[in-house]
């Protein structure tokens, strides 16, 4: 399947290869820096490009281009979930996924890869069994090692490897039992330039952190399950139960992991949390512009906005703004075009603007768009599609666990004309 | 001057890179000589960083393959890296290290057995191909499913190696497909895909297991099953939607006609497609994008109209992950939008387009919106085109213009909507965007031309602005084929155009000269000399094609004496009616590729893709799928099975009861016990023949009394079996004295003839005692006959010539024998466990006989015992070379296992070791020298089918006995 694997630096700088059939020159990358040229920004790099001898699939996450080279039919997805599988591998044991991380951690990415495919298939996937053979780099440990010259490789195969329950380790043991959930939400909703509500949907996301000995079976129940529309699960999830009682059971994965995450029906009328007033305009004649937003709370049920971002993509002829705020801060980066005015909290007393002149590119013709604007948020305590975790049980363990649930919603994607992403934020402990 | 010098620093440069280089090779060489670990593997840390950078360390190859064998585990692993890096390179040395891996494969710890599997099959040398085919097949039958897995990845990197040994590939593939376990499931489905994918056949026996074990099987494993069973059901259920299709499309009038002729029997979905269909259904909800698409391709494919529905939510959900899923996911969305476009029409403002997307998403979603657009939500589709038109990304917008033409042309409702939005877009401030419309909008006028005259006129005003080639050579088109609608304007445009004929790109040049000709002919009286113009320009131009159109136009417009027949008809040619443009989607017609597959992406066929069958007309045979219960064959077999039936039982208490849903458990058992039954009765026949033989073989021996055959008639399987068991305990289990009468009289040599040695009789046999005095050695009964008239005195033993390494321990002196008698003496040899011959001297009191005794490869070894559990262990470990297999069919008198176990027993010195199973013998013993374990197992088939097994490190002794063991079964 996946015959090698090169990871490629934004600058084009081939950083790390590895192969696991016969070794393929690095020059098949020059099929991607191609691409890569053809290309406005490195997103717009097709994801699969064919060669004359080999097909390259790419993902592009964190500025590297994870690159597989594959020789005969496969499905895409296979392939890109596996590269996207890899980077969150990085992640999870450098702490970051970037080109210096590594490159510091050389030896352990190529332990890694070795352990994660064999042949080109995918072999131990799951991080549960990854650190059982493969011990992620602590200082501590690297010092200890130094001198003893152990190792940080396991010797035997792990545990889960062989069980039906491949994710958890066994001989799991704690001093603190918890068990933390982060419900993330996030609006993703397109306004046209009336604020009406073109397009709004939430979708969610539940992060669990459990930290429990033994193996544990819990069961998450939720106050008002029929709020999600569409669901998908983490394999520990028992679908049966799901289907039958709407609740989910489970025996977790040890450390962090992605319980599931659900869509909430968009025919439950989302409430957009604050209004934009925006006006820019460009003049006929002098090369300038006038630009005039206002930003103000709405339907936030008594909670305060939190950490407004509105980000504005310019036309390219703006060469510069000037600009003035009665909050927050304002910046105009005249390379990429980007205005970003960073407003903070929302008051109610005091709504925000934004307003002041542009100059224009002389000469050239007139911009016949409106710029949209993204706006990023976030509010405390309010939970927009209202779904509430209701009690966490567990069995098969007899000690008693500490546990709480958080609401947290992160950025979604943006819109073609205007779009509003919240964050919320509450802490809800259990009884 | 300047060049050289440059030259010459490049190269010093160079020089000094290598000298460095070098010396920090020489150091590593040094670290990896060290007897510290730590040393070791910090140089180790350091090549590995070197390969991961691309940098080349192949000259380090002696230095690190000597480590192989290192005890420190993470060194070991880092040399494995370097290994299957540069084996392929320096294949002599990479031989050295394949000792250390076949040692490996018999470790105890599996991760040790694994990994030597994994990087042994991983040098990509070609001498080691049987070696791999060895380990593989060893590791294929592994107690550890790890191990077993291994051995399935192995399987197409052999392949890969050498095709020729596709034939025993598939055996081994064939037996990992009847493995249970989830764990190996989807890696044997991976090498059956590399290796055989044409034999579905190997499928039918696995197929509902395979769907049965598909929830908990992992997720990479779960894709490449489900694209193989999506394969599989089109060759074996029938269409679910054939009927549908004519009835609801009725596009394809020759189906339509079959079906009309042949009455078909109403459809009934074969229970194993519903099977497949219901098992895949919960993986619409993994997190695995490639898993979701892989059911949702099979729901496509394989489910009736009605169902498919179901896949188009979990495809919407796709849409809010990685752009790169994105855009694999609507390429595939766009594909079935096409034949089912009810299905995505509910989630229609989800591929509403955002501007952080990229360009390539965009493009998609706008074709897939475009597939969506219906008369009733166009109004809709279209208000949220015109803000795309805004947009700062030109392709975009170039795209949806196109878009907004499709939609045209398919809603016959909104084509003036649309054409009226185009012709302002003709005002637009931006080229590219008035370019993209113009070409739109000749396309669609081309449907109703009379209609739109006044946009006509308004697109001949474009051509004094619009620069860009398309869209003027499309202007010009137009003006030419619709003159007549515009009779004033024509003439004027063709004016300007010869005007600027000379600063035209090609593709306009060549529509002047196509208008220049159209209006010839329509309207001669005012065009004549514009078109001589334009024609005698275009005769010196510097295009070959623009010269070719000229002369062509030419003749055959304008008349001239030499002018064929073919002037006459210039009119028709030119002002022929043209079809209009049929704007299709690029992505009609894509799902004859599977969906989801990399072929189907780049709608080209990729290397490897296997062809989605068609449905068969008629299904084949259901039959093939039903699994026969097997009878267990041995104890350990009974064990597991009841285990896994309580399994079955207790199931929905267990952890992963996310499979299939209650009922559907209770079904299938049912169906399995229902099946079982009639099985049963068929089977019974045969099948209780056999075992009545065995057991009244044993009966007769035992007298065990014919009431136990009943027990077995009645199922009591675990009863009998342990009955047996025990039996064969006790027949085989005598102590190793008590062993040898078991085998019949010894077999007796000749040592000397009664006339070479003048009266003198000597023969010898192999008593199977062991020698007193010397365990190592084999003890010689010799006996002595005196057929003379006269004593014979102090027989002894001289001046023995013997290889290296052997031994004799004489016998005592005969003093005296007497005329006609016969003494008996023992002496051992020590044969160093070969079949070398020991010669020596025999001497009486006057004469001398030179004397060779020669061992059969039986007699160099001694019987131990063990349990059937220390035997399988043993056995584990003695694979690979260390096995030699033979098939052999049975001798005509070689019926029965007491037959087998007499006659392997006559042929070596071995002990029986307790086997449940009636189909196997195993024998056990060790070499008398070494003691090396020797194991046999001799496993019978149907019919005089057998098959010999030896196990043994000494390989020369295993391939010695086989061949004996064979010549005696086959006699």
């Amino acid at each position: 399947m996946i015959h090698s694997l090169f990871l490629v630096s934004t600058a084009g700088h081939i950083f790390l290869e590895k192969h696991w059939k016969s070794v393929i020159s690095r020059s098949v990358c020059d099929y991607l820096f191609e691409a890569q040229g053809k290309a406005s920004a490195p997103e717009n790099v097709p994801p699969v490009i064919a060669t004359p001898h080999h097909y390259l699939i790419s993902v592009y996450r964190d500025r590297i281009f994870f690159v597989a080279v594959i020789q005969t039919e496969v499905p895409p997805l296979f392939v890109i979930e596996f590269l996207h599988r890899v980077a969150e591998t990085f992640q999870d044991y450098f702490g970051e996924c970037s080109e210096a991380s590594i490159k510091d951690n050389v030896v352990i990415v190529y332990e890694l890869l070795e352990e994660m495919l064999d042949n080109g298939f995918p072999l131990a996937t799951e991080a549960n069994i990854l650190k059982e053979m493969i011990k992620p780099p602590t200082i501590l440990r690297s010092v200890v090692n130094t001198i003893t010259g152990s190792s940080n490789v396991g010797g035997t195969l792990p545990t889960g490897q062989l069980s039906n329950i491949p994710w958890r380790r066994t001989g799991v043991k704690y001093t603190n039992n918890e068990a933390y959930f982060d419900v993330v939400e996030e609006i993703d909703a397109i306004l046209d330039k009336s604020g009406t509500v073109v397009f709004a949907e939430i979708q969610g996301v539940i992060d669990a952190c459990v930290k429990l000995s033994g193996m544990p079976d819990l069961t998450l129940s939720f106050v008002n399950p029929r709020l999600l529309d569409d669901v998908s699960f983490h394999p520990c999830v028992r679908f049966k139960r799901w289907e039958a009682e709407r609740v989910l059971s489970f025996i977790p994965p040890d450390g962090n992991f992605r319980l599931m995450s659900y869509h909430v029906n968009a025919q439950n009328l989302v409430a957009i949390p604050v209004y934009v007033k925006q006006n820019v305009s460009f003049f006929e004649t002098g090369s300038s512009g006038r630009l005039d937003i206002t930003v103000g709370p709405k339907q936030t049920m008594g909670k305060t906005i939190e950490d407004v971002v509105i980000t504005v993509h310019m036309p390219k002829v703006v060469l510069n703004a000037n600009l003035t705020t009665n909050q927050g801060t304002s910046t105009y980066d005249p390379v990429t075009k980007v205005l970003v005015w960073d407003i903070g909290k929302l008051n109610q007393q005091k709504v925000p603007n934004l307003k002041g002149s542009l100059s224009l590119q002389s000469g050239a013709p007139r911009p016949d768009e409106n710029p949209t604007l993204n706006i990023d948020l976030r509010i405390q305590q309010l939970a927009i599609s209202g779904l509430k975790v209701n009690r966490l049980n567990m069995f098969g363990e007899k000690y008693k666990p500490f546990k709480g649930v958080k609401y947290v919603t992160k950025a979604g994607n943006a819109g073609p004309q205007r779009e509003q992403r919240s964050t919320f934020f509450c802490w809800n402990l259990f009884e | 001057g300047r060049w050289s010098i440059c030259g010459i620093t490049g190269n010093f440069t160079n020089i000094c890179v290598k000298i460095s280089l070098s010396c920090r090779h020489d150091d590593l060489k040094e670290m990896l000589d060290s007897n510290k670990d730590s040393l070791k593997l910090e140089a180790m840390k350091r090549i590995v960083a070197m390969i991961a950078r691309g940098k080349n360390a192949s000259d380090l190859f002696p230095a690190v393959v000597k480590n192989v064998a290192c005890k420190n585990i993470e060194v070991k692993k880092l040399v494995y890296v370097y290994l299957v890096r540069y084996a392929e390179e320096q294949q002599d040395l990479a031989l050295l290290s394949i000792s250390t891996f076949q040692r490996g494969l018999k470790d105890p710890n599996q991760l040790i057995r694994a990994s030597a599997l994994r990087v042994l099959s991983s040098i990509r040398v070609t001498i080691i191909v049987p070696i791999m085919m060895l380990a593989i097949k060893e590791a294929a039958s592994d107690m550890s499913p790890y191990v077993r897995k291994t051995a399935a990845h192995a399987i197409p990197k052999l392949y890969s190696l050498d095709p020729d040994q596709k034939d025993q590939l598939i055996e081994v593939i064939e037996k990992l497909l009847a493995d249970k376990t989830t764990l190996v499931a989807g890696s044997v489905v991976m090498a059956f895909e590399e290796v055989c994918p044409e034999r579905i056949d190997l499928i039918h026996k696995n197929y509902r297991k395979l769907c049965n074990l598909l929830i908990d099987v992992e997720e990479w494993g779960q894709v490449v099953i489900i694209n193989m069973l999506t394969r599989y059901a089109r060759t074996q259920f029938l269409n679910p939607n054939a009927n549908v299709s004519v009835s609801a499309e009725g596009k394809e009038d020759k189906v339509e006609a079959a079906a009309l002729v042949v009455k078909r029997k109403p459809y009934v979905m074969d229970p194993d497609h519903r099977l497949l269909l219901r098992n895949t259904k919960p993986l619409l909800q993994s997190r695995n994008a490639a898993v979701v698409m892989a059911v949702a391709q099979l729901y496509f494919h394989l489910a009736p109209k009605a169902e498919v529905g179901v896949i188009a939510k979990a495809l919407v959900r796709l849409m809010r992950s990685h752009s790169e899923v994105q855009y694999v996911v609507l390429q595939n969305v766009a594909t079935m939008t096409i034949k089912r476009r009810g299905m995505f029409e509910p989630y229609l403002k989800s591929f509403y387009i955002r501007s952080t997307d990229p360009t390539q998403i965009k493009v998609l979603k706008l074709e897939v919106l475009t597939n969506l657009a219906n008369e009733t939500n166009i109004s809709t589709i279209l208000r949220e085109f015109q803000t795309y038109i805004k947009s700062m990304d030109k392709d975009f917008v170039a795209a949806t213009i196109q878009a907004i033409g499709r939609c045209a042309t398919n809603i016959g409702e909104v084509r003036d909507t649309c054409l009226n939005g185009l012709v302002q877009l003709l005002s637009n401030r931006d080229e590219l965007v008035v370019a993209e419309s113009v070409v739109v909008i000749k396309k669609l006028l081309q449907m109703q031309p009379e209609k739109h005259s006044d946009i006509i006129k308004h697109m001949a005003k474009l051509t004094d602005n619009i620069q860009v080639p398309m869209a003027r050579a499309s202007i010009l088109w137009l003006i030419g084929e619709y003159c007549e609608h515009v009779p004033k304007i024509a003439p004027d445009v063709l004016r300007k155009m010869a005007k600027s004929f000379t600063n035209e790109e090609d593709i306009v040049k060549l529509q002047i000269l196509n208008l220049a000709a159209k209006l010839y002919l329509t309207n001669s009286k005012q065009t004549k000399l514009l078109t001589q113009y334009v024609l005698n320009l275009a005769k010196y131009d510097q295009n070959y094609d623009i010269r070719d159109r000229a002369r062509f136009i030419r003749q055959l417009i304008v008349p001239t004496d030499k002018s064929g027949a073919l002037s006459k008809y210039a009119k028709k040619l030119f002002l022929a009616l043209k079809p209009a443009p049929v704007l299709e989607s690029p992505f009609k017609d894509r799902d004859h590729f599977q969906l989801g597959s990399l072929s189907h992406l780049l709608n080209a066929k990729a290397g490897g893709y296997q062809e989605l069958p068609d449905w068969p007309e008629s299904a084949p045979d259901p039959s093939v799928r039903n699994v026969e219960v097997k009878y267990p064959t041995c104890s350990m077999n009974i064990e597991q099975s009841s285990t896994e039936e309580q399994k079955k039982s207790t199931k929905s208490k267990e952890p992963k009861d996310r499979s299939d849903s209650e009922s559907e458990d209770e079904e299938e058992s049912s169906t399995e016990s229902s099946e079982s039954e009639s099985e049963e009765e068929s089977e019974s026949d045969t099948d209780a023949k056999k075992k009545k033989k065995v057991l009244l073989s044993i009966s007769i021996n035992h007298t065990l009394q014919g009431t136990s055959l009943r027990y077995y008639i009645l199922k009591k399987w675990r009863i009998y079996v342990s009955f047996c068991v025990a039996l064969l305990l006790k027949c085989s289990f005598p102590s190793p004295q008590a062993a040898s009468p078991t085998c019949g009289p010894l077999k007796t040599y000749e040592l000397l003839h009664r006339i070479t040695g003048e009266g003198l009789a000597v023969t010898y046999c192999f008593s199977r005692r062991p020698f007193t005095g010397d365990p190592h050695m084999v003890s010689v009964q010799i006996q002595f006959t005196n057929n003379t008239e006269v004593e014979a005195r102090s027989l002894r033993v001289l001046e023995p010539k013997l290889q290296s390494g052997m031994r004799i321990a004489e016998f005592p002196e005969i003093d005296v024998l007497p005329p006609g008698e016969i003494s008996t003496v023992v002496m051992g040899i020590d044969f160093c466990d070969s079949t070398q011959a020991a010669n020596f001297q025999l001497c009486t009191h006057t004469k001398k006989f030179f004397v060779t005794i020669q061992p059969p490869v039986g007699e160099l070894m001694m019987p131990i015992f063990m349990t059937e559990n220390e035997f399988k262990k043993e056995q584990g470990q003695l694979m690979g070379m260390n096995e030699i297999t033979e098939k052999l069919t049975l001798g005509e008198g070689c019926r029965g296992d007491h037959v087998i176990i007499q006659r392997v027993i006559s042929t070596a010195n071995l002990s029986r070791v307790p086997c449940g199973s009636a189909m196997e013998c195993r024998f056990a013993g060790k070499t008398v020298t070494s003691g090396s374990l020797v194991l046999v197992t001799v496993v019978t088939k149907e019919e005089r089918a057998a098959q010999v097994t030896v196990n043994c490190e000494k390989m020369l002794i295993g391939t010695m006995l086989v061949k004996d063991i064979l010549q005696a079964l086959s006699q």
